[in-house]
This record gives C-alpha cells, structure tokens and sequence, in this order.
C-alpha cells in the first residue's frame, strides 16, 4: 500500500507542482513558496500568439477529431460485419501508426506534405493527427459493436429496411455513445501531440508547439499556466468521453 | 456481379486514407533516404552517399549506443518498479479501487508531457524543491539533471502508468484458483510468484516492457530536456538533422535504422511471449 502511494505520487507529482506553481509568485521555484498570484496566467494569456495558437489547436483538434471517429467508426464496422482475404493486415494497417516514434512520423509527415504542398498548413497538422488518432476511435468503436447483438441489424433487413436504413436507425444510433467518446479522445490526443505538429507546423503553431517553444527559451512559469489550462480542457474532454463509456455499461 | 457499395464505403476510406497519408509518407522517407543532396538541394537520385555517410559517423553508433541502452534500462526499470504496484492493484484491493486507479493513471496520457518534463525541470533543480527538502535533512545538494539519472525520470514518467495498466490487467486475468491450488499444495508465496503468477501473467508483462521499451526509444523530450542532450539520443539526432537546413535524407537514414531496430525487438518480443507457451 505505501508502495502504491509512493509510485502514484511519482506519477502526479509533475502534473500537481506544475498547477502549484502556475499560481507562485516566484519566478524560480523554490521551497518555501512565493504569494498566491494570477500574474502568469495574466502574461500568457495577454499574448497574441498564445491566443491564436488556442485557435489553431481548437481548429485542428476538432477537425482531425470529426475526420478519426469517422474512419475509425467505418474501420471498425468493417471489422465487425465482413470477412475478406487479407483482414488481418487490413486491420494491422488501421493500427499501425501509433507504434511508429513520433519524430519519425514527424519527419515522414515533414517530407510527404511539403511535396504535396501543403506543410506549415493547418491542413498538414490535421491529416497527421487524423491518422496518430484514428486507431484510437477505431478501438472505441470496435468494443462498443462487439456488445451489439449481430441479429439486431439482421432483424432491421428482415423488416424491410435497406443496409442504409438499418445503419442509420440501429446502427448508429446504438454507437452514439462510443462515437461522442471516441470523438472526445481523439480531440484530446490532438490537443495536446507537439512533436508532429512541431514538424509540419511551421508559422501555424498549435498550442503545445507554443510549450515547446518557451520550453526552449528558459524558466518560465508561463509554462505552468498554459499547461495547467491543456490540462483542463483534455481531461473535460476524457471525463465525458469515460462518463458515456460507464454509462453505457450499465445501459 | 454487381458491386456492393455499401460494403465498400466502410472498408474502403481506411485503405485510402492510409495509403496516402501513412505509407505514403513512410515509404517516401525509405525513398529520401536514397537521394542526392547536393547544394542543398535534394534531388531524386538511388545513391548509397546518406548511408555511407551515417554508418561511418562513430557519432551515429554513439548515439544507437545510448538510445538502445537506455531503452532496455527503462524496460528493465518501468518492469520492476510497476510490478509490485499491478500486484497490489490485481490482488490486494477491491474492484473499485482498482477501477479508480487505472482510471488515475489514464490521467496521465491526457497531460501535457512537456509540461510534466518542465516540471520535474523544476523539481530536479539544483535549487529545487527537492534538494531543499534534502537540504533540511543536512544531505544534498545533488545534481539531478542534465544526467541520464534525469533521462531516466522523464522516461518513467512516460511509460509507468501504461506498464502498470498492462501488467495489472494481466494479473487481474489470472485465474484465482491457480493461484489458490499452488498455496493448498504448499507452494510458498514466492514460489507461487515465480512459478504460478509470473509464468501465466507473462504475456502482459512482457507487452508492457515492449512499450515501455519503445516509448522510451522514440522520446526525445527527456534525454533533451532532463538529460541534457549530450550524449544525443537518435531522436534527438533526427531533429538535429532535420531543422538543420535540406539534410533530411540523412535524418531518413537514422529513422530507417530506428524502425528495423523496433520491428526485431518487437518480434523478438512477441517470440518471447508466445513462443515457448507450447512445449
């Protein structure tokens, strides 16, 4: 038991001094702690760039996040409905990207958007955290279909309904839970991936690139006010995506 | 026949879109690696000058050095130190602690990394936190970063909370009865660790330090930010490599190197894993 404690107090013990400290008045940190201030949240907030790489990030983190669910959703129905030949490396290739390091899919993205024209685009960003997110709705999506009676859709025929129908009136509908969290999730691993993005962003920073980039300048309490608000907005994000997943369990 | 459009319409956006945004981009980068930079520009060429180039470096294989032994040390490391954590969670509390529990430890995958690197940063500082505590208590002060004790910690704060979800699923799959017979039959409780609950959580402990393997391999936030960069790790050598002007065939080099070395500890892995269940 105190082993437990001492290994998850390891495990927060960055993410609850980087909010302790967002609020210090010091600007290096030290024990005993400064007054209680607002100031860095002020400074960050009151710079252009902060604010439009907030933009950027919410652009593409809702974008890429509508384009995964959606491919993860079609991919995981095609895993529950068909066999073919080669399924399993159909499947393998829908779950490949996240076991790629990151600085390579950086470098690979770097290279195949500038020949397409399009790096320092916002669009670049999106297609790439379209593609780091999607194995994660997939996988949403594909445990909420496993619990999905097969005769459900098949009763949906039987009564006269088209493929289309039965998938917009039974389907759909029966997912809705794991779609909304898996698009949750996905937005939230977009809001906050910096290393692709770091690559092909080029002027069109999101907001974790902006981290990495004070990041490389110096100490900067800064950093813990901006990182304390990500922190925020991505765990609002995953607690509504795991409030419908429980509450789907007991459904 | 005619053609099932429905069917085709789900199955085929994932094939699309991977082949033009996923191997696309990789196979591209397989191709780059082959390229002539000349003047710095890169020109489509099949030459072997990037390889030669890298392979001869004694800096590349210093790096390929450092990255792969502290990966191996971080697997090593996130196994032991996430161990007797899974186990308490798998068999010494109740459902809802454990479900509270990994709950907690998703947390961590939805925060900022840099942030969580930029505050240990603080908390390492010779000037620290820490080190004041440990002032009081007349030690200290240490040195923590810019070391590869500092990498370290980066490198566990990355991949512990995912060991210990793996490993803790995987002894909570166990079949208690096993475990029960091994004590009737007067099995000590560390014979039962090492010959009933190690062998049948194997799989999961071994997919556990598979990640923690590659998480660490692939990051370059800890070995820059907390271990000072020197030496380079390969990832920090792939950025070097590429924000420094055309040279992103070279950088394709050390990327190529990076996934082969992945692919065979992965398989290597899953060998492990799987491979002697039979006999």
């Amino acid at each position: 038991m105190l082993y437990l404690a001492i290994v998850f107090a390891f495990v927060f013990a960055p993410i609850i001094t980087s909010m302790i400290f967002s609020f210090n008045s010091d600007r290096f940190p030290t024990v005993p702690l400064g007054e209680f201030t607002t100031h860095w949240y002020e400074t960050a907030f009151s710079r252009p760039e902060v604010w439009e790489a907030m933009q950027n990030s919410l652009i593409v983190a809702l974008t890429a996040a509508t384009l995964s669910t959606a491919l993860g959703f079609a991919t995981a129905y095609t895993d529950y409905r068909y066999n073919f030949r080669f399924k399993s490396a159909y499947i393998a290739l829908a779950l490949l990207p996240p076991t790629i390091p990151l600085v390579i899919m950086g470098l690979a993205m770097l290279a195949w958007l500038a020949r397409l024209g399009i790096s320092g685009t916002l669009t670049g960003i999106i297609i790439a955290h379209t593609v780091m997110a999607a194995p994660f709705a997939m996988a949403i999506c594909r445990l909420r279909l496993s619990q999905m009676d097969p005769a459900l859709e098949a009763a949906a025929w039987n009564l006269g309904a088209s493929q289309w129908r039965a998938m917009r009136s039974v389907v759909v509908p029966f997912c809705l839970p794991a779609i909304v969290s898996a698009f949750c999730l996905t937005a939230a691993v977009s809001f906050d991936e910096f290393v692709v993005a770091w690559f092909v962003s080029g002027l069109n920073k999101t907001v974790p690139v902006v981290i990495l980039e004070i990041l490389q300048g110096n100490v900067d309490p800064q950093i813990n006010a901006i990182g304390t608000f990500v922190f925020l907005t991505s765990m609002t994000l995953v607690v509504v995506a795991q409030l419908l997943i429980t509450r789907r369990r007991k459904a | 026949m005619r053609i099932d459009g429905y069917r085709y319409t789900w199955r085929l956006p994932l094939i699309v879109w991977q082949a033009l945004f996923f191997i696309g981009p990789l196979m591209l980068m397989v191709a780059m690696s082959f390229w002539l930079v000349r003047n710095y520009r890169m020109t489509p060429d099949f030459v072997f000058d990037n390889w030669d180039r890298m392979m001869s470096r004694s800096f590349f294989w210093d790096a390929y050095e450092v990255t792969l032994v502290r990966a191996c040390v971080a697997a090593v490391l996130a196994t032991l130190i996430a161990f007797p954590a899974s186990y308490a969670l798998a068999f010494k509390v109740s459902d809802t602690v454990r479900r509270w529990a990994i709950f907690l430890l998703v947390v961590p995958f939805f925060t900022s990394y840099l942030v969580r690197i930029y505050a240990w940063q603080v908390l390492l500082a010779e000037s620290g936190p820490i080190n004041a505590v440990l002032g009081f208590g007349g030690i200290g002060p240490f040195s923590m970063l810019n070391s590869g004790f500092g990498t370290m910690v980066g490198y566990m704060t990355l991949v512990l909370p995912l060991v210990i979800i793996l490993q803790t699923t995987s002894l909570a799959g166990i079949d208690r009865n096993l475990i029960e017979a091994a004590w009737n039959l007067g099995a000590s409780p560390v014979r039962t660790l090492f010959r009933v609950i190690i062998p049948a959580a194997k799989v999961g402990l071994i997919i556990g330090a598979v990640f923690a393997f590659i998480l660490s391999f692939g990051d370059f936030v800890s070995p820059f930010y907390l271990g000072g960069s020197k030496p380079p790790t390969l990832s920090i050598l792939i950025i070097d490599t590429t924000k420094s002007g055309q040279q992103w065939p070279l950088a394709a080099v050390v990327a190529i190197m990076m996934i082969v070395t992945l692919f065979v500890v992965a398989v290597a892995a899953v060998g492990a894993a799987y491979g002697r269940r039979r006999s």
